[in-house]
């Protein structure tokens, strides 16, 4: 089945009028020898026999719906209401292209424009992008955002170790041809202090993430304090930001922040297994000529009727080429849509309780785990992830949890914070009951001398 | 009626979904940091179906109709796809969830890795870029990893054709290359005394597109290959066509090094309003260590096994780094692995065989009115002709693509690629019926008429769309890019 | 397409024109130069006091479709910049030889004056084109 609806009548007739007699006669462009290779490939199958396989090959998963999961570490199980999908599976938005003939494409122009606006309010900034990838690579355009505001003639770039790994990780992937000095993120795993000490007139910006990997929350006032040292040397402070926790927790752009990167999929985007993801973007009005990704922008047609476009495409790689602000091009425009659609099902309540539901439950969490003997919870302000020193190594427990209790426990944090020693990080959304957290407590407490 | 924005819906106390009330008791959290306010509108639930379902009718998109657009392949996207992408077992994974339980996700993503390797001639394959952009980024960063291992430390350069898509030179750049563009001949293809003029050792390599964006197969391919790789160089090919050769030819077969594949285009994902995509990555044997990852391998002690195969994560040795979060897009790569399982190689080369039918059947029906400057040729699946009329010189491409707007067309591509004044790139693909392709080549011949009777409807065009022409000077000056 | 060539001013190949003021040049783009950018979007001037050496790209030039480098014709020091054209770039496009002038430059070399096209040979360049 290749959903070519044209018979062999079909293509006589047009072979005809082509003036060839047989489709083979179209590809002698093509060296002879290359021609028409066998792919070993398995026989075409029909749609019922697709999906049954597909259906067998997925129920050999076991999904966060069938056992409780305390599994975060940047992609998060929430509840996603069924208006949300309902709404962005429509073919319209679903299989319609880039706006580039903006007046067939007002649905997806407003749309953006309106997600645009709610995260732009959700981070308190001015602007936001129609999206990046995901929260990784949003992050590496900010440093790269950084790195062009500062003409380029700043080579210093500081990675706080509370940042996602995988984020630093694809940051300096990015800046590999670069020449730059990645520095602040190689032993210390305590606040974010420390690395305002860091920044001098090298320095193009230093990264944050609040809350951090580790769950915990800095205060706003030390932030910004950390933004006023960024700036008192000519530097940008970019600050990763959780949205959920943007639902109940002061914003970024309240504390001075330049630039607010971040993944977006716990807005209403399901897990798939880690993509597609959504990375937000948003920063400072006057910098928006050194931002990257798609913008779009409120304007009037030829009647004087409101609508949308594209705008500022002169940053962009199809206009600037090598001069562009990014390459990107196709961008994550379906989940950014998600996510407005889940933003506006919820509003500014929703999205606070859904915040505070992720909090107490954590929190509660957290002190049933304190008080069961061998485990230590770390000390400090959390969102809804927290560290555990665990009494014997994470994976043996992990493993216990899950084929003795059926629980899918937290993340190993021993490859990227052996410093930590056996510690485990664990989530806790608006989705996991007392129940679960209770059951997970006693588990643990058997996990003891896994 | 132009729809208000959600923010002019909103009223006060409006609420949408329900939540649970709290099942724990709660902790108390400190006052100083909550924030103030949070001005999301306030809508309830019918105003939330409302307001999008209204805003995805003011959309075109394939579902609704014939949509040429040169280079981006808006082919017809199976229901299939979204039904298994949806299943349970896939959209409800965590990534970071034990291996063990996720070996339904990782047999599709290393059953992919083998068809994509095996359908375009490369042993090993990368899963995880996003899009096209993101693959030919983690390609530069390959080649660059390669020569600098192989202390070819000069190697500063990569050669771009004239008619290369602007990701290209972007590309390059971002990885910190000089891009250098090399002109096409009066062919078409890209000029080989050029060429050679400007392959020495601060060359890394070239990028190529095969079919290139004029829609023609590239006829020295294989001298340009040698000639790159004599040089010392690498061969990077962009898969936004390969639509054209699925099946026919293999691009690793061809000299390419490293190329990746738009999955969005060629294997029928859905394009979303502008993404998401996947990217995947095919290399030759030489640069397997260097790809991206994690990506999926069976599991060691597996190896050979005939009864059981388990998957692992496998970080390759000299990878590049990552280049993105987690493992790639996977609700993508479960639509690609269906399209591939319904289509088998046969399919596969129908796809190519009759995407290159129709758009030569369309180029055989417009170019006694419509400049094709490379006519002469058999186009691949798509052809570049010219919004230029001889019986109407004030006309141009973008008056014409407007116009068929209002026939219930989407445009092709416009003033694409920049080697053609006037360009007007269409791309049929295969899944579209002879009377679609009829019904198109007579609009535009009508238009053509148009054009020279009544330009004022060209001009004026689009009268029947939700909006008319929009001032995008203004929304450059005014810059309004959030809402009130 | 007909375009105005200023008899008073003196051209550089990469459509940028001179004219002397008193001790300092005023520069801008020439009619050609705005007719190819079509509306002017926004424009990024050089901050006073820059140093501008000549055939060096000092400022870039957006419209809706294109971003273009304005090659400094002459070297020298910023003295002045056109603010007007933060509000209202589209005098770029309206009068380009007038209100629509970009910098004012202190020459260094009064000399590389001598190195530009006269009106006559930039309309026959242009012609070419």
């Amino acid at each position: 089945m290749s959903f070519i609806p044209n018979t062999e009548a079909d293509r006589a007739r047009m072979r005809e009028v082509i003036g060839i007699s047989s489709n083979a006669d179209l590809f002698t462009d093509v060296p002879e020898k290359l021609r028409f290779p066998r792919l070993d490939l398995p026989g075409a199958l029909s749609e019922l026999e697709v999906l049954a396989e597909l259906d067998a090959m997925a129920r050999l998963d076991t999904h966060t719906g069938q056992a409780p999961s305390f599994l975060g570490a940047g992609a998060y199980h929430h509840f996603i209401p069924a208006v949300v999908d309902a709404m962005v599976s429509r073919s319209e938005f679903a299989t319609a292209y880039t706006p580039y003939q903006p007046e067939i494409s007002q649905g997806t122009l407003q749309a953006i424009f309106e997600y645009q606006s709610m995260i732009a309010r959700l981070t308190g900034m001015d602007v936001s992008n129609a999206s990046h990838y995901d929260g990784a690579t949003s992050t590496a355009e900010a440093v790269i955002m950084a790195l062009n505001v500062a003409q380029k003639q700043r080579r210093c770039v500081i990675l706080s170790r509370g940042l996602h790994p995988q984020y630093r990780a694809v940051v300096r992937t990015y800046t590999q041809g670069m020449g730059l000095t990645i520095a602040g993120d190689e032993d210390r795993v305590d606040g974010i202090e420390g690395l305002g000490l860091l920044c001098d007139e090298t320095t193009a910006c230093v990264v944050v993430q609040n809350p951090d990997f580790l769950g915990r929350i800095a205060e706003p006032g030390q932030v910004a304090a950390l933004a006023r040292r960024a700036h008192a040397v000519g530097a940008l402070l970019i600050v990763v930001a959780n949205p959920i926790s943007l639902g109940l927790l002061v914003p970024p752009g309240e504390m001075e922040a330049d630039v607010v990167a971040g993944e977006g999929q716990a807005l209403g985007n399901h897990l798939s297994f880690g993509g597609p993801c959504l990375g937000f973007f948003a920063f400072r009005r006057d910098q928006i000529r050194k931002s990257s990704g798609r913008i779009a922008g409120q304007t009037e047609d030829h009647d004087g009727r409101r609508g949308f476009v594209f705008t500022l495409s002169t940053r962009e790689q199809h206009i600037r080429r090598e001069k562009a602000t990014s390459n990107i091009c196709t961008n994550q425009s379906l989940n950014a849509l998600t996510a407005a659609v889940y933003m506006t099902a919820l509003g500014p309540r929703g999205l606070r309780r859904v915040a505070e539901l992720c909090w107490h439950k954590a929190h509660y969490a957290a002190s049933r785990i304190a008080a069961v003997s061998g485990y230590v919870v770390a000390p400090g302000e959390f969102f809804h992830e927290f560290a555990v020193r665990c009494p014997r190594p994470v994976q043996r427990i992990s493993a216990r949890l899950y084929e003795k209790h059926g629980i899918i426990g937290g993340y190993d944090l021993g490859a990227d914070y052996p410093e930590l020693g056996n510690a485990m990080l664990l989530c806790c959304t608006e989705v996991n009951t007392k129940e679960q957290i209770d059951r997970l407590v006693d588990a643990l407490e058997d996990c003891r001398h896994a | 009626m132009p729809e208000p924005l959600i923010f002019e819906i909103s009223r006060k106390g409006r609420e949408g979904v329900s939540l649970p009330a709290c099942d724990v008791p709660e902790t108390s959290i400190p006052p100083g940091l909550r924030r103030s306010e949070l001005l999301l509108p306030e809508v309830s639930e019918i105003d939330v179906v409302r307001h999008y379902v209204r805003l995805s009718q003011l959309n075109y998109a394939v579902d609704t109709g014939f949509y040429p657009l040169g280079s981006c392949t808006m082919k017809y996207n199976p229901k299939a796809n979204d039904a298994a992408a949806r299943m349970a077992g896939f959209a409800e994974l965590h990534p970071l969830q034990d291996p063990s339980t996720a070996q339904g996700a990782l047999a599709v993503m290393h059953g992919l890795q083998a068809m994509m390797a095996e359908i375009g001639g490369f042993p090993a394959v990368s899963l995880q870029p996003s899009a096209g952009a993101h693959g030919e980024l983690t390609g530069i960063f390959i080649m660059r990893r390669y020569h600098a291992d192989n202390g070819q430390h000069a190697r500063t350069r990569i050669l771009v054709p004239d008619s290369a898509h602007g990701t290209n030179p972007a590309s390059t750049a971002m990885a910190g290359f000089e891009a250098v563009e090399v002109p096409s001949d009066t062919r078409g293809n890209i000029d080989i005394k050029r060429l050679k003029e400007n392959l020495d050792e601060r060359v890394a390599g070239l990028m190529l597109t095969n079919p290139n964006t004029l829609g023609l197969f590239e006829e020295n391919i294989l001298e340009v290959t040698r000639l790159v790789h004599d040089a010392g160089g690498l061969v990077y090919g962009d898969g936004a066509n390969f639509n054209a050769i699925l099946g026919v030819a293999r691009p690793g077969a061809m000299g390419i090094d490293v190329m990746h594949f738009n999955l969005h285009k060629t294997f029928s994902t859905p394009h979303g309003g502008g993404g998401p995509g996947a990217g995947a990555v095919g290399v030759v044997e030489k640069l397997a260590d260097y790809l991206p990852g994690p990506i999926v391998a069976v599991a060691e002690s597996d190896r050979g096994s005939t009864v059981s195969t388990r998957y692992e994560w496998f970080m390759p040795a000299k990878t590049i780094g990552r280049v993105k979060s987690f493992h790639g897009n996977f609700g993508i790569l479960v639509r690609a692995y269906v399209y591939i399982r319904m289509l088998g190689a046969e399919g596969l080369r129908a796809v190519a065989e009759n995407a290159v039918l129709n758009a030569n059947y369309l180029q055989a029906r417009l170019t006694s009115v419509y400049p094709v400057p490379y006519g002469d040729r058999t186009c691949m699946h798509e052809f570049v002709a010219q919004g230029k009329l001889a019986s109407a010189p004030d006309i141009r491409a973008m008056d014409i693509s407007k116009r068929l707007i209002d026939y219930g067309f989407h445009p092709p591509t416009n003033y694409f690629p920049l080697i053609v004044p006037e360009a007007l790139m269409i791309e049929p693909t295969e899944t579209e019926s002879l009377e679609t392709l009829d019904r198109f080549a007579d609009t535009l011949l009508r238009i053509a008429e148009e054009a020279a009777a009544h330009p004022e409807l060209l001009h004026e065009a689009p009268h029947s769309s939700p909006v008319r022409r929009l001032d995008e000077v203004r929304a450059a000056r005014e810059l309004k890019v959030t809402a009130g | 397409m007909e375009y105005r060539f200023d008899e008073k001013v003196r051209y550089a190949k990469t459509h940028e024109w001179v004219r002397m003021d008193g001790a300092e040049a005023v520069v801008g783009i020439s009619d050609y130069a705005q007719d190819k950018l079509s509306d002017v979007v926004f424009v990024d001037l050089p901050a006073v006091g820059k140093e501008l050496k000549k055939e060096t790209s000092c400022m870039v030039i957006e419209s809706v479709k294109a971003a273009e480098e304005v090659f400094a014709p002459v070297s020298g020091v910023v003295a002045a910049r056109n603010e007007k054209l933060v509000k209202s770039p589209e005098l770029v496009n309206k009068d380009p030889f007038g209100d629509g002038w970009l910098v004012r430059v202190r020459l260094s070399d009064a000399k590389e004056l001598d190195s530009l096209m006269d009106p006559a040979s930039y309309k026959k360049f242009v012609e070419t084109l």
